[in-house]
């Protein structure tokens, strides 16, 4: 077995360097496994559904600048005449309001009038008639909008609905344990109830931002077209067509009217964004914050292994003569790899040992500051793993190169 | 002989090769990143009114109550009836209530498409308050206030594009359908974060280019661009409903030369919020605040908090970086044990050990700055990839970067070199001979 006395003897004699290594160890453990958690939690994160059929979706935000009121109700319906004629569009919706749009509205809904408590917050879309198709969004009970519900107003002037379509995590929430389908909705402390129609499976709320992760899957639709807001045209493309669409569809519009704000550019103010971009904006930070951690994390492995392997030369240098002793006396090749093996392996366990502390101490840090999840144990444990193989495996060459020390080096004087 | 060490220094970097360049390349990618997170902090993190940072107040007044409050904080913004009772009672030197607005400059010729800049609705008081510099004429008066004027204040930019950078005071342009008249063109002004207003917009958009009383854009029924907060309430139906309501969306600051004045005015503003509770218009006891630009940057959280986690990542990176430059600066000068050994044992004083040795490190911290400022470039024109592009573009790579990156790596490496250099300085001059 291996002789772990001579080991931590020898040790004695190079606490500097053991001490560094360990430090090393232990520091890059704490901050990997909390990096690795973060990257798992970003990730999931990111990977949650909408709900909707992603592909050949086209959003077209155009707001008027003069119009108002009514007029507004007209313009839009001559826009959607232009966008539905335009080669290679399957239909078009307009709303207020779509999955990662990147904020919008959201109220409290209860089901009993003037709530002081509401029962959840919601968020709002305001949507016509096609929205429903155009998004591909399932519909497992009840029915849609019919044309003639939807109602033209100014965000000032919101009259309760009629109707109201829910997603299904709302209908379980609002109403546990029975089908909240022909139920009543109260919508921002109304006074008169809204009928809830209709129940679709699954939609994501209007943002991917952490603050809304708590209502994200609860949205309800409105049968409204709001005048005085951001409205998009929710295009739906034939396959294959979304790029060609996406290059005529801003002057198609200006060609119709010229009298509107299209903005350009590519960021979330952008007018014209396929479904894919606008998921890739929402999850922008996500992403990039997994991205960064994941390179810090890679680079800080090899960087600790490129330590490890620097000292561990060293000291085999060092000890040649020593070596060359050993080996003189009949010990094997193998004794001195095991042994250099050993000694790493040691100070490994040492550097994990205090590494799990300033993991947890870590993790404790980022929950009070940056209110993250406790980090999990396992990650803990595939860290210790990663960093106690990173150290046996970065300690092999030199280790292999201390057994190549021929017993003759016991008699050379340096 | 600072020279003649830093020569020794530059000779010593191609004697182990493999052991300097992973040194350097560690100092390189320990400051690296660090420099290009902090590239990225300094930009969000900027004080954008230092001259008055500490004059300059947001006010906040529960218009909600207790229940509907987060952490028992007030809304950030005021109602419109609190804003306007606030704005008559004047009790500051001076003082705007404000808001987003959303406005469209129509041009005369045909073939140009509408455009619509970042538009603000203020009182007057705000150009002096917010130090905006004017080209050409100057901020609308009271009166204009007051009478609900068409009056507007235009960006830099906006002057450069319609009148060509032309004097354009007295001259009418379209916004949206209404005329105004241009009171004053303002000179650059882009204050980053937009301290009055983070919540709209983040902060980071595009500068501001148009400014209307308040008065008016209430008149014309402009919504605001930023966010309303009703909290648990039906106020109807209709725009005077609507500012009647307790609905927040109305920003509110105050300037307050000193502190006695900031204390007078946190009085006022619980003696209002008690009026208010004695009128029965609010059920709570007064629960007012008033933070200056730091306070509330602080508190709207302006960096947003992924810069500061990667910030705080990235130097944690650096310090095992330099954990991992002490071990292989150890490993080096320990070799050199008997060079020393003899250097000792011929006259050289421990100082002198001393001086060669940390220069040695600089050296080694320097070739690793330089690797780092071109690694710290690739960094600050690849953090697009992560932060939001009005974020990303304000992270360059300046002269004080330069200088920092240079300095942070020279010191750090001097500072990890520190405790090799005492263990060489240890080393016996006999000892060492004896054993050769």
């Amino acid at each position: 077995m291996l002789q772990i006395k001579p080991v931590l003897a020898a040790l004695k004699r190079h606490k500097a360097g053991t001490v560094l290594i360990g430090l090393q160890i232990a520091l890059t453990l704490a901050i990997v496994c909390n990096a690795l958690f973060l990257i798992q939690q970003k990730v999931t994160h990111l990977s949650r559904t909408t709900g909707i059929v992603e592909s050949d979706l086209l959003t077209v935000g155009s707001e008027w600048t003069n119009a108002s009121g009514v007029e507004v109700g007209s313009l839009v319906r001559t826009d959607l005449q232009t966008l539905r004629q335009l080669p290679g569009v399957a239909d078009v919706g307009v709303s207020y309001g779509y999955p990662l749009r990147g904020g919008g509205w959201n109220d409290g809904v209860s089901t009993k009038p003037d709530a002081k408590q509401s029962a959840a917050l919601a968020w709002r879309f305001f949507v016509d008639d096609h929205v429903l198709s155009v998004l591909g969004a399932k519909l497992i009970a009840g029915r849609n909008f019919r044309p003639d519900e939807i109602r033209v107003v100014d965000s000032h002037n919101l009259v309760t609905p009629a109707q109201l379509i829910i997603t299904k995590a709302l209908a379980d929430k609002v109403y546990p344990n029975q089908s909240a389908l022909g139920k009543p909705l109260y919508i921002a402390a109304a006074t008169s109830p809204s009928t809830i129609i209709g129940i679709i499976d699954h939609l994501q709320g209007g943002s991917a931002s952490s603050w809304s992760d708590a209502i994200s899957d609860y949205v309800v639709l409105e049968p409204k077209l709001l005048t005085d807001k951001s409205n998009a045209y929710l295009v739906r493309a034939q396959p294959g067509q979304l790029s060609a669409i996406t290059k005529v569809v801003r002057t198609a519009l200006f060609k119709t009217n010229r009298m509107r704000i299209i903005p350009d550019g590519e960021g979330e103010g952008a007018g014209v964004r396929s479904f894919a971009q606008v998921r890739e904006q929402a999850y922008k930070s996500d992403r990039g914050m997994a991205i960064i951690m994941s390179v810090i994390c890679a680079v800080l492995l090899i960087i600790t292994a490129a330590g490890i392997v620097g000292l561990t030369s060293f000291w085999v240098s060092q000890r040649r003569k020593q070596i060359g002793v050993r080996r003189a006396l009949g010990a094997t090749r193998g004794d001195i790899l095991s042994y250099f093996l050993a000694e790493n392996f040691l100070i490994s366990l040492g550097g994990v040992l205090a590494g799990i502390v300033l993991a947890l101490g870590m993790s404790l840090w980022l929950v009070m500051h940056f209110e993250t999840q406790r980090l999990s144990l396992p990650y803990v444990l595939v860290g210790v793993l990663l960093l106690l193989l990173l150290g046996q495996a970065a300690t092999l060459a030199p280790a292999l190169r201390a057994s190549r020390v021929s017993p003759v080096e016991a008699t050379r004087s340096t | 002989m600072f020279a003649y060490y830093f020569e020794l220094g530059l000779r010593s970097l191609r004697r182990n090769p493999v052991l300097t360049g992973l040194m350097i390349v560690t100092i390189a990618f320990g400051v690296a990143a660090s420099m290009t997170m902090y590239s990225v902090f300094r930009a969000v993190s900027n004080n954008p009114i230092p001259q008055k940072s500490s004059q300059l107040y947001a006010v906040q007044i529960d218009n909600f109550g207790p229940q509907n409050n987060q952490n028992s904080e007030p809304p950030d913004e005021l109602d419109y009836i609190d804003a306007m009772a606030l704005l008559r009672a004047h009790k500051a030197p001076r003082q705007t209530a404000l808001y987003p607005v959303k406005l469209s400059v129509i041009s005369d010729d045909a073939s140009q498409f509408p455009i619509r800049p970042t538009t603000y609705a203020i009182s007057n008081n705000a150009f002096p308050m917010f130090d905006i510099p004017f080209l050409y004429g100057g901020g609308w008066g009271a009166e204009d206030d007051e009478n609900r004027a068409s009056v507007v204040v235009i960006g830099r930019t906006l002057n450069d594009r319609l009148f060509h950078g032309a004097n354009s005071v007295g001259r009418e342009i379209n916004l949206s359908g209404h005329n105004y008249r241009i009171a004053g063109v303002m000179d650059s002004w882009d204050p980053k974060p937009l301290f009055f207003d983070l919540a709209s917009n983040g902060g980071f958009a595009d500068a501001i280019q148009l400014f209307i009383p308040m008065s008016r854009a209430v008149d014309l029924q402009l919504i605001t661009a930023g966010g309303t907060d009703c909290g648990a309430q039906n106020y109807g139906t209709g725009w005077d409903a609507f500012l009647r309501s307790s609905c927040s969306w109305v920003i509110y600051w105050a300037e307050l030369p000193s502190k006695a004045d900031a204390d007078a005015y946190r009085q006022y503003l619980r003696d209002y919020a008690a009026a208010q509770q004695r009128a029965g218009r609010y059920g709570w006891a007064p629960n007012v605040r008033l933070r200056d630009v730091s306070q509330w940057l602080d508190y709207e959280h302006a960096v947003p908090p992924e810069s500061k986690l990667s910030l705080y990542l990235s130097l944690g990176f650096l310090v095992i970086c330099l954990v991992n430059t002490v071990g292989l600066l150890l490993a080096k000068f320990m070799r050199r044990a008997s060079d020393i050994g003899v250097r000792r044992a011929l006259g050289a004083s421990r100082r002198t050990v001393y001086a060669q040795f940390l220069i040695e490190g600089a050296t080694i911290g320097l070739a690793g700055g330089v690797l780092g400022l071109l690694l710290t470039g690739v960094g600050v024109w690849s953090v697009g990839l992560i932060f939001d592009a009005q974020i990303a573009r304000l992270a360059t790579l300046d002269f004080s970067l330069v200088a920092l990156t240079l300095g942070v790596a020279v010191l750090a490496t001097v500072l990890a070199a520190f405790y090799p250099t005492w263990r060489a300085a240890q080393i016996a001059p006999a000892w060492q001979l004896k054993s050769n």
